[in-house]
């Protein structure tokens, strides 16, 4: 672009800004869509966090006040540990089980259409009925402690014992976690098979082969399922307020009250508007910093094919 | 193929002189045999493994219709199929709730918000891919970082923005779908991709013709990432079909609800545990409605989104 001479300079600078008029042309929905409906909402939401607001009466500056209450309040760190322990049951579960299921359907060849079909259909499923459907399954005398009674095993109250509530959202999470096993099916047959046939030569064994080829090959998808899972897991939230909250009593509550469910009862039951936006605003950050690390993390890790590295 | 080999009299030429290069060789035939046999024992159990796996994803969904069958004393049984099916559970449910109209709603948001973002994010993700511009790359890493901006922390202050222009509760399902008009960060990045490989020179061509940049984008474009356009579509037609939070903040007359939101106020009414009227029969026969639909769009459309998924996730 730089590379002009001085005869050419006029003629090329009106060409440049012909394309420039062109391209802000066609960026502009989204420029517009990110001002109206990211960048100000941020600021926005920054500075009612900063006020007492029930959107009837005009934001009322408070100060660091929002802040301090939310130290005090002890469903702050309730819902936050609550949801980290759902992430981090929940993202390990998803990789190492789409990693599997990947690796097995890589090797059954042309059926691996139809279990693929399979795998991926509770994704498709409304998040509401995943809730409702596993109301059932995970019922006192339900499917699933049918099927652990079977291995003789005396099968919790996943609904009601506070206990055991969250492993039963856990479980009922990695039912959907076909679009995983999709992607990593994908990153999988873009190893080059001549590497496995080098190294059987070699001598080298299933679990090497596996260490040292397909785990780095396959480390961009592992890397990027990581952090989507993860950010989404902080913000679980459709399938537990269907079976948890909003009715009437309020079995199990206190051990499903994850962040985002916490965040939206503080907003919408209580209208306390700025309380709300400090807490959207601390669970941003605390996004930003765990995907921080995982980004500084996988420099490390992350294997890029055809890198010089 | 080694069996085939090893049945023939006289092996061919090719054979015996690698024979005679590397003696090796005929052992790993006897190997070969013993492998195969392997190979297929552990073939058989792969498919195993995964017939088993498929039965723990597919399964739940037969439960769901079998309990949708069931009378009211009898949902929670855990018996596979009870006779007499109680078909008539699907009628009920329609006599008691609106599911009609819910369905047309979910519709209808499903297909504006589908179209607008495709053809907004299109838009844009050619201006990213074909044009050169100052801030080009600096405006491009805003599209991937707002990608990470969770919704959670977006989802008050776009609350107070349509409640500000009085679209709560709007009978045009406005706050439902309108922002799409102005593109998604992800689309955009996913389209770029596939504008950045077409070849420049059909561009160009087009350019030479006389063909303005519009109806560059639109002939020439737009025909051939069609493909793509449909991942998009499908993906959001999906996404919107499925999404409870929105309804649920915006939507507040039950005639204005979408299937999820009206299936979260039938759980709500009817669960026994959390002091509902019981009935959860019902309840089953309409999540089974709320579920169908965009399982026979996936079946219809599944190429777009295994193909999609394996995209996004490859190039992420």
């Amino acid at each position: 672009m730089a590379t002009t001479g001085a005869t050419a300079a006029p003629k090329r600078r009106w060409r440049v800004s012909e394309q420039t008029r062109w391209g802000y042309i066609f960026l502009l929905p989204w420029i517009i869509g990110f001002v109206v409906f990211t960048a100000g909402p941020m600021l926005a939401s920054f500075y009612l966090s900063f006020t007492k607001y029930n959107v009837i009466r005009a934001p009322q500056f408070i100060g660091l006040r929002n802040y301090e209450l939310m130290l005090d309040d002890r469903r702050i760190p309730l819902s936050l540990l609550n949801t980290a322990f759902y992430a981090l049951l929940h993202v390990p579960g998803v990789i190492i089980f789409s990693l599997l299921l990947a690796m097995l359907l890589l090797r059954v060849g042309r059926s691996s259409g139809a279990f693929r079909t399979a795998f991926y259909l509770p994704n498709v499923t409304p998040a509401v009925a995943v809730g409702t459907l596993f109301l059932l399954l995970l019922a006192g005398n339900g499917l699933i402690n049918q099927v652990l009674g079977v291995f003789g095993i005396d099968g919790p109250n996943w609904l009601t014992d506070p206990t055991w509530v969250k492993p039963g959202i856990v479980l009922m999470s990695w039912w959907t976690l076909g679009a995983t096993v999709v992607i990593y099916f994908a990153a999988l047959r873009n190893v080059p098979v001549e590497l496995y046939e080098a190294a059987q030569i070699d001598g080298a064994n299933a679990w090497a082969q596996f260490k040292s080829i397909t785990l780095p090959y396959i480390s961009g998808a592992i890397f990027f399922t990581v952090i989507v899972n993860t950010i989404a897991s902080l913000q679980i939230f459709a399938e537990v307020y269907t079976m948890f909250f909003g009715g009437k009593s309020g079995a199990g509550q206190e051990a499903a009250l994850f962040y985002t469910i916490y965040l939206f009862q503080k907003a919408f039951a209580d209208l306390d508007f700025g309380y709300a936006s400090a807490m959207g605003w601390l669970l941003f950050v605390i996004i930003l910093v765990i995907t921080l690390i995982q980004v500084r993390l996988s420099n490390r890790f992350v294997f890029y094919a055809g890198d010089s590295r | 193929m080694t069996i085939q080999q090893g049945v023939g009299g006289a092996p061919p030429p090719s054979t015996v002189a690698a024979a005679a290069t590397a003696a090796p060789a005929v052992r790993t035939r006897t190997e070969e045999r013993a492998s195969s046999s392997n190979r297929l024992l552990s073939r058989i159990l792969y498919i195993g493994v995964l017939v088993l796996a498929t039965l723990i994803f597919v399964f739940p969904f037969l439960w769901l219709v079998s309990a949708s069958l069931k009378t009211r004393a009898d949902v929670f049984s855990n018996e596979f199929i009870i006779l007499p099916l109680q078909f008539h559970n699907y009628s009920d449910v329609l006599a008691i709730a609106p599911m009609a109209r819910w369905f047309v709603n979910s519709a209808l948001v499903g297909v504006l918000a589908a179209v607008t973002v495709t053809i907004s994010s299109a838009i844009v993700a050619f201006g990213f891919a074909y044009f050169r511009f100052p801030f080009r790359n600096v405006l491009f890493g805003l599209v991937l970082a707002s990608m990470m901006l969770p919704g959670a922390v977006l989802m008050i202050p776009n609350f107070l923005i349509w409640n500000a222009l009085g679209q709560v509760n709007s009978p045009l399902f406005t706050p439902l779908w309108a922002g799409n008009l102005f593109a998604s960060a992800f689309y955009v990045f996913l389209l770029r991709q596939f504008f950045l490989g077409l070849p420049r020179e059909l561009f160009e061509a087009a350019r030479v013709d006389g063909a303005s940049y519009p109806r560059m984008f639109w002939s020439v474009a737009v025909p051939l990432t069609r493909a793509a356009l449909i991942v998009v579509f499908i993906f959001e037609l999906k996404a919107s079909w499925t999404d409870l939070v929105k309804p649920l903040i915006f939507m507040r007359d039950i005639t204005l609800y979408t299937l999820p939101l009206g299936l979260k106020s039938l759980v709500d009414r009817f669960n026994p545990t959390t002091g509902g009227e019981g009935e959860f029969q019902l309840v089953m026969a309409a999540s089974v409605i709320v579920t169908l639909p965009m399982i026979l769009v996936f079946f219809l459309g599944q190429r777009y989104f295994l193909e999609g998924i394996a995209t996004t996730g490859s190039k992420g």
